[in-house]
């Protein structure tokens, strides 16, 4: 079903999207996961497109198809957007990462950039972004707020990126208090607001005082509100859905690689690379800091900066895992490679990890 | 005590919109049309009722809004497969696809703004019962709504002759059409019907479950209803327990994940359906009832030929 949406609504943009051509201009190609109206993933990539226009003016003119889903439809897609003479195009949810690479091969004159994925070839980049950063952040400022000493944790699926959140999360709750709990609910989907809101409720119910979430939609924020508990907003910034609830929230930002990249490529300079970018490269942004004391606003943005000048490091030993076996000793920092392949939780996640 | 009360409320959320998508979708497979665009009608009426109650600021005039988004896009569908004798399957299968895009179009300038919440209607007396006095007597007027109209449709279809005439006409309505009955008629009734029950399951997910607008917001809850029809045996009393028998196993396995029990969070995310399932098949399995309620013309075409 879906499917065939994505593939209607891809065939009719691609069209659209090959009509409008002026010669001289640089063209850049978007493909989207989902609809930019998601008020998450999807509409932060598009907020990067605009900053591109933004940016440069009449040098450029981009498009982008949204809603295209991760399969062969994505090839199709992608394959379209390159031969209608995209001289870029950014690939922005993972499951793109071998139709990006086969197109890619098929187009070796235009290059790519794709969001999130490990493979790489000459004409083609990857980036992400250390959400984790702002996950340790909010841990701590969690840890401050919290009466109960539990949070609800809703999460979409036990991949990596997810299971990492959550254990920076606690990491840095633990760190300022290590009796904090957290209880973790799995909804099995990245966007059903129904159900995000359903698993807010039973979290609250169940004794969390404050909910975040590694889900597209604001509804468990907006729940929260109702309940009169804390949040935190995820992806964009949600302070309207929660205006007495939100804490603050990690807002993805990719307008300056976005802007960046296409400077690169307008020099002539642009080169195959592999970004993940957090506090540092401000692809992290933390929203401002709202209803919390000013002490505890302090604590979070000095966390940040130490965390952006690189002197703490979410994942710096000790570290133990759930089983109580260590993870790394003290003083060391976990490499990118078991970052990347997380499946495992730290001590003191009241879940056991699905696998 | 008061995590058992949460519990139920919650329970009561989740399962009022399927229950009201699934009931309008009853009738309609009664007249004998398969109207698969449940999620496309359930959509427009989540969009239109989130817009009008947002600009007016009065979620009434939202829930009207969204009753008539279901059954514009409703009158759509007849049009298409009653009038002009399209295939149904085809046709309701565009009207969903149809539906999460214009009311991803229609939604554009309203997503990221709260909405207005419609507010519980609670009944003075009753609500103060313990245990299930709010869950039940401290709810939406959605809900109450939904439970009346239950009634109403179990006592229209089997007890009332307008009823007896929808069934005629979805059982064989080559008869129904001799006897004098307009089948096109009666059959583009009871697709407007399913339209603003549609309308108001959407209305419901984007007033009252979570105010606010996203696109694609109904997340497959139309497709749930239309499963619910069918195993339900077209019975309104069995939709009462398909629903709720869904919207208490949802709820149950996201507090199971809670408390931390040690299942595997995917299986826990499927026990709703299963459990509805295996629920619906054991108290439909007798046979000869379930062939007795399936409407025979269900999905057939009708064309008059005088």
């Amino acid at each position: 079903m879906r499917k065939l949406f994505a593939a209607a609504a891809a065939l009719a943009l691609g069209l659209a999207a090959g009509a409008a051509q002026a010669a001289d201009k640089v063209k850049i190609g978007f493909v989207y996961v989902g609809p930019i109206g998601d008020h998450g993933w999807s509409y932060q990539h598009d907020h990067g497109r605009l900053a591109i226009e933004k940016a440069f003016g009449d040098k450029v003119e981009t498009s982008y198809v949204e809603n295209v889903s991760e399969g062969p439809d994505a090839e199709r897609v992608i394959e379209k957007l390159a031969r209608s003479g995209n001289d870029l195009i950014f690939t922005t949810s993972f499951g793109f990462m071998n139709p990006t690479l086969k197109v890619a091969k098929r187009y070796p004159k235009v290059k790519f950039e794709h969001a999130t994925g490990y493979k790489r070839s000459k004409n083609v980049s990857t980036y992400a972004a250390r959400f984790y950063e702002g996950r340790y952040v909010i841990g701590q400022i969690a840890a401050k707020m919290s009466k109960t000493k539990t949070v609800g944790y809703i999460a979409s699926f036990p991949i990596p990126e997810v299971v990492r959140g959550i254990n920076a999360f606690l990491l840095g709750a633990q760190s300022i208090d290590p009796d904090m709990k957290i209880k973790v609910i799995w909804v099995n989907s990245w966007f059903d607001p129904g159900k995000e809101a359903d698993a807010a409720k039973a979290l609250i119910d169940q004794g969390a005082d404050i909910i975040t979430q590694h889900t597209d939609s604001p509804a468990a924020l907006q729940v929260a509100e109702e309940r009169g508990v804390f949040a935190f907003g995820q992806a964009s910034d949600m302070i309207k859905f929660g205006p007495k609830s939100q804490l603050t929230a990690i807002v993805d930002d990719w307008s300056e690689y976005y802007v960046n990249r296409v400077q690169a490529l307008l020099d002539g300079k642009w080169e195959s690379t592999d970004t993940w970018g957090g506090f540092a490269e401000k692809m992290v942004v933390m929203a401002p800091y709202t209803n919390i004391p000013a002490d505890v606003a302090d604590m979070a943005k000095k966390t940040a900066a130490a965390i952006e000048s690189g002197e703490l490091h979410p994942f710096k030993g000790p570290i133990f895992k759930q089983d109580g076996s260590q993870a790394i000793k003290e003083g060391e920092i976990l490499d990118a490679g078991t970052l990347l392949g997380m499946n495992w939780y730290v001590k003191g996640v009241d879940d056991k990890l699905p696998q | 005590m008061e995590i058992l009360e949460a519990i139920l409320i919650t329970i009561v959320t989740a399962s009022t919109p399927l229950l009201l998508a699934a009931l309008g979708e009853l009738v309609v497979e009664r007249s004998g049309v398969l109207n698969l665009g449940v999620e496309g009608m359930m959509i427009m009426g989540a969009v239109c009722a989130f817009a009008v109650s947002l600009t007016t600021g009065n979620p009434y005039l939202g829930l009207v809004a969204g009753m008539l988004g279901g059954v514009v896009m409703s009158i759509l569908f007849g049009f298409l497969t009653l009038t002009l004798v399209s295939n149904q399957v085809a046709t309701g299968l565009a009207l969903t696809l149809l539906g999460l895009g214009l009311s991803g179009m229609v939604g554009e300038g309203f997503v990221g703004t709260p909405g207005v919440k419609l507010a519980p209607l609670p009944i003075p007396g009753l609500v103060e019962l313990p245990v299930i006095g709010r869950a039940l007597f401290g709810q939406d007027p959605l809900f109450y709504l939904s439970v009346v109209l239950t009634i109403g449709t179990t006592w229209f279809l089997f007890k009332s002759r307008a009823g007896l005439i929808v069934r005629a006409v979805g059982e064989n309505h080559g008869s129904a059409h001799a006897l004098g009955y307009s089948v096109i008629k009666v059959r583009y009734l009871a697709v407007m019907f399913g339209g603003l029950c549609a309308g108001l399951a959407g209305a419901y997910l984007s007033l009252v479950y979570t105010s606010l607008w996203i696109e694609n917001m109904t997340a497959g809850r139309g497709w749930i209803a239309l499963a619910l029809v069918v195993f339900a045996s077209w019975l309104p009393k069995r939709l009462i327990i398909g629903a709720y028998l869904f919207g208490t196993v949802s709820i149950l396995q996201f507090h199971a994940q809670g408390a931390g029990i040690g299942i595997p969070s995917q299986l826990l995310s499927a026990l709703p359906y299963l459990a509805t399932i295996l629920a619906l098949v054991f108290i439909s399995r007798n046979r000869a009832v379930a062939r007795a309620n399936t409407p025979a013309c269900l999905g057939l075409a009708f064309v008059p030929d005088r």
